[in-house]
């Protein structure tokens, strides 16, 4: 077995030792009829090679974005992720260490979690940033549970139906056995209605949740959102794009009091959806409510300024049912790799690949709706992503269509929003070309009318 | 070699005007930021982030790594962390393209491979479980737990019983009644006994028709097998409760026995300890849970579906709880654990626990020379010792055996939990590991406690930096960057 060292000698000698006969025997305070009597049900042991030769097999039956190009977004998107990032997060002494109780061991990790809140803050406009939490939906239901805590009203939570499906769905997850209600606001012009909004909002509401850029990429008007919440004695919860930031005014500029976001843009390669990165900051006020690990600079015995995990009354392991979430892991490689790619960016880079997205995305809207059979379907600015309608209604077949051409167009919105069924979702990165997004717009204007979709 | 000047700050090694990162040029026709976005949207200048040069970024961060103890570089005793090995060879599984660069909504059809690796883990897990359903959606044991008790909660509400309460061992790992609470309920403490197994008379006074769920860990925090392990199932079914494993532990039994076996209705694993996943200074972990064919309905989705040769995600659950995250799962852990679990088989499976069960009892032989170990001379695969007496006869608490253990080259082990031993060090040592360092940890162990009593108050000497003011750090926040 490759990684075990213990040759027989070994056991037969740390048995003696212990006083015991066999290794079985140490299995003895298991009851004989709990013990499994067979060999698990599982394939038999692989070497490397045999391992290696596997999973390429594995691999190359799924079409990835270095060879498909890929326009889908809703949430994870095809950013690109240089190669400091990879050379730094491969250190062994970064991906193979522990959560960092132990100060004096983990003054690495430490300082990178207090650099890493430090740029979330300069980057949000906010007071406060927690070490990182799961992903960008559960940060949402966690400031959802914040809120109601912090603003003491367990009536409900309004959120707008352009905040994405599934951070919607995590969050009426997490409320579902608690007495808060999830009031959902519908969109139906693709952004936030502020009349609709306002109705909605009183006294027994305890947060507005907002995303911005919306789901559909669109531009909320989060002024006009912060004021509707604050007038109402409610918080509001900001999910943003972290990349978005390189243009668009703060969350914390704006009077957002719980900024979360989906932070695997920063880095982090799409993995199929995870593991990614919870962003997470707060005003100074609701800090000792705040969920997660968080990293604080002081000063060692003999003066010297170092940094300690801290505020951990607030965790599970001190105050248990009372903790402010039942989080433990933090995601500490993610947000090293988020810190080491803000380093690399800077502010200027981060602006130049915001223009980029907002530059080519614009471009593909354009080329696109030149053609007849597509238009945008909302009015609003967009961003790094908009909703195209199709008016032949054949969302399914032109996705497969431009599947065959090596081209992952978009991604079809009729399964979270059904009037929206004859619409898709595309979303342009700094990666794409004017060549990729040309040849986007080629095939899905020639796309093959009727391709038998497989259901 | 440390280089005291490069880990300055990040922003202190900012200066105007540098740049890492160059994008390429704009290929489109460009248009005015303000022709697009309305102005009042558009910020006057970026965040401000640091500017720095490429050298300056590996500089800096490469000489931070070297401040931290690693798996990959020292003995990390930690108990209930599974410390064990970081295989190099599911480094480069997860790295594959193929699997890496795929997007959460591609089309079934184009991720087939990928498909195929999550069912087939499904499955792995369900047969190490000895349960019929699996989620590999949640993000994080704590998260698993979460997603669990939603779905006994699910499951109660379904067939029309009112059950409000959770029962929680006193020894518990502090995420389970976090949990609990997050999930509706209310968390009651079930004492436990001195050897740390469930004291079945404060069960039976505690149990009602109102226990939704009796959430245990076994092995248990204090590495031993519950010897009434089914006296426990069976009371807690005949209420008609639900039996939580919280499979922290589970790297002790692996192939030897299964929580669906001992009744167990719904786990969690944690694939970053039990299946060798990186822990990454804190995170990502993976906390995928098993359920009994009961509680399948209500499993959050999707899961992965089988049909004949092809596999697609299936989100046709109506009595599921829903989403606890948005995309699939924390594929990258699952990943790495596939590798490992398929680099074992069944019977390295076995070994692994094998080993990691006389390891620890072989580390507690030596150990029990030297600190009184109250749960006698055998156990899992981690052991809790006590440093009561030591802190009655010397002042020498747990905290400085650890933080004097930093000066040899070794990780402290887990300090303080259980918080039924007082002064409780908890050691697993894992099974990835040689008879040579447990018996030079041993070694160090006995010389420290011989030390005097201040210089171990002090403790660490050699490190970069030594006790921390944890308590200006609690009062006095200080927890971004600001120029002093």
């Amino acid at each position: 077995m490759p990684y075990l060292y213990n040759t027989s000698e070994d056991q037969q000698e740390m048995l003696a030792a212990i006083g015991a006969e066999s290794i079985d025997e140490l299995f003895d305070p298991i009851p004989a009829e709990l013990q499994l009597d067979r060999e698990l049900d599982l394939p038999p042991a692989m070497s490397e090679m045999e391992l290696n030769s596997h999973l390429s097999a594995l691999a190359a039956k799924n079409q990835h974005a270095g060879q498909a190009v890929c326009f889908l977004g809703g949430g994870c998107y095809d950013h690109f992720v240089p190669a400091v990032v990879d050379a730094v997060a491969s250190r062994s002494e970064f991906y193979t260490s522990y959560t960092p109780y132990q100060a004096e061991a983990s003054q690495g990790n430490l300082q990178v979690v207090f650099e890493y809140q430090s740029m979330v803050t300069r980057l949000t406009g906010m007071d406060v940033s927690n070490a990182s939490l799961y992903d960008g939906a559960s940060s949402a239901a966690e400031a959802v549970l914040m809120a109601i805590t912090a603003t003491r009203r367990h009536g409900k939570i309004v959120v707008a139906g352009s905040v994405h499906p599934e951070y919607r769905q995590t969050i009426a997850t997490y409320l579902e056995n608690l007495e808060t209600e999830l009031v959902t606001v519908d969109t139906p012009g693709g952004v936030i209605d502020a009349e609709e909004l306002a109705k909605a909002v009183d006294d027994s509401t305890a947060a507005v949740v907002l995303q911005q850029p919306n789901f559909f990429g669109c531009i909320e008007d989060g002024q006009r959102v912060a004021d509707i919440a604050k007038a109402a004695g409610a918080l509001l919860i900001t999910a943003f794009d972290p990349i978005s930031l390189g243009i668009l005014a703060r969350p914390g500029d704006y009077g957002t009091n719980i900024a979360v976001a989906e932070g695997h843009t920063l880095g982090t390669p799409m993995s199929y959806g995870g593991p990614f990165l919870g962003i997470m900051a707060c005003d100074q006020k609701l800090v000792r409510r705040m969920p997660g690990r968080i990293a604080g600079r002081t000063v060692d015995r003999r003066g010297n300024p170092c940094y300690v995990l801290t505020m951990q009354t607030r965790e599970q392991h001190i105050r248990r049912e009372k903790a402010t979430s039942n989080v433990c892991t933090n995601q500490g490689l993610f947000a090293l790799r988020a810190t080491v790619y803000l380093s690399q960016l800077g502010p200027q880079g981060l602006r130049e690949t915001a223009n980029l997205c907002l530059q080519k995305t614009h471009y593909a809207a354009e080329q696109l709706c030149a053609n007849e059979r597509f238009s945008l379907a909302f009015e609003a600015p967009k961003f790094k992503e908009f909703v195209i309608r199709d008016a032949e209604n054949k969302v399914e077949q032109l996705l497969k269509s431009a599947e065959g051409d090596g081209i992952l167009a978009g991604v079809a919105l009729g399964q979270w929003y059904p009037e929206l069924s004859d619409c898709f979702l595309v979303a342009v990165t700094e990666k794409r070309t004017k060549a990729e997004i040309d040849a986007l717009v080629q095939s899905l204007v020639n796309s093959k009318a009727v391709v038998p979709v497989q259901v | 070699m440390r280089n005291t000047r490069d880990t300055e700050s990040i922003f202190e090694l900012s200066k105007t005007g540098r740049r890492a990162g160059r994008l390429p040029a704009c290929d489109v026709p460009e248009r005015s930021i303000t022709d697009l976005l309305p102005a009042s949207i558009v910020s006057d200048a970026p965040p401000a982030l640091p500017e720095l040069s490429e050298p300056a970024i590996v500089r800096h961060f490469v000489n931070l790594s070297t401040l931290n103890m690693s798996v990959d570089t020292h003995f990390y005793p930690l108990g209930s962390c599974t410390m064990k090995y970081n295989p190099k060879r599911n480094e480069r599984a997860a790295a594959m393209p193929g699997l890496a660069d795929l997007h959460p909504y591609q089309s079934d059809d184009t991720i087939q491979g990928m498909l195929q690796i999550l069912f087939e883990m499904q499955e792995t897990l369900q047969e190490i479980s000895g349960l019929d359903a699996c989620s590999l959606q949640p993000a994080a044991g704590a998260h698993g737990e979460l997603a669990a008790l939603m779905v006994a909660a699910a499951y109660f509400r379904d067939i029309g019983e009112n059950r409000t309460k959770v029962l929680v061992p006193d020894n518990a790992h502090g995420t389970n009644p976090a949990s609990a609470a997050m999930a509706g309920f209310d968390s009651i403490t079930v004492k436990t006994t001195a050897d740390g197994f469930v004291d079945l008379d404060d069960l039976k006074a505690k149990l009602d028709d109102e226990v939704a769920v009796f959430m245990i860990t076994n092995p248990s925090t204090l590495g031993l097998f519950e010897p009434n392990m089914q006296v426990v199932a069976d009371e807690v079914h005949a209420l008609g409760g639900l039996i939580y494993l919280d499979g922290a532990n589970m790297n002790a039994i692996l192939g030897v026995s299964r929580p669906g076996d001992f009744g167990a209705d719904m786990q969690h694993y944690n694939p970053h300890k039990t299946f060798s996943g990186p822990h990454g200074g804190g995170g990502p972990g993976a906390g995928p849970i098993c359920v009994t064919e009961k509680l399948a309905p209500y499993l959050p989705v999707p899961v992965v579906k089988q049909d004949g040769e092809r596999y697609r995600l299936d989100f046709d659950q109506p009595k599921s709880i829903g989403r606890v995250r948005a995309f699939f799962g924390n594929v990258g852990v699952l990943l790495r654990a596939y590798a490992y679990i398929r680099t074992h088989g069944p019977d390295g499976l076995r070994r692994i626990s094998e080993n990691a069960v006389l390891n620890a009892n072989y580390l507690l032989s030596r150990v029990a020379h030297i600190l009184p170990v109250p749960q006698g001379r055998r156990c899992m695969h981690e052991f809790v010792a006590s440093g009561s007496t030591l802190k009655r006869d010397k002042n020498i608490a747990a905290m400085d055996i650890a933080k004097r253990l930093l000066d040899f080259g070794y990780h402290a082990p887990t300090v303080y939990f259980p918080l039924t031993v007082p002064e409780a060090i908890m050691i697993e040592p894992t099974e990835s590991e040689s008879k040579e360092t447990l018996d030079a940890f041993a070694e160090v162990l006995f010389r420290i406690t011989e030390e005097d009593a201040d210089l171990l108050h002090e403790a660490p000497h050699t490190t970069a930096i030594s006790r921390p003011d944890e308590v200006k750090a609690a009062r006095q926040p200080e927890l971004t960057y600001s120029v002093e």
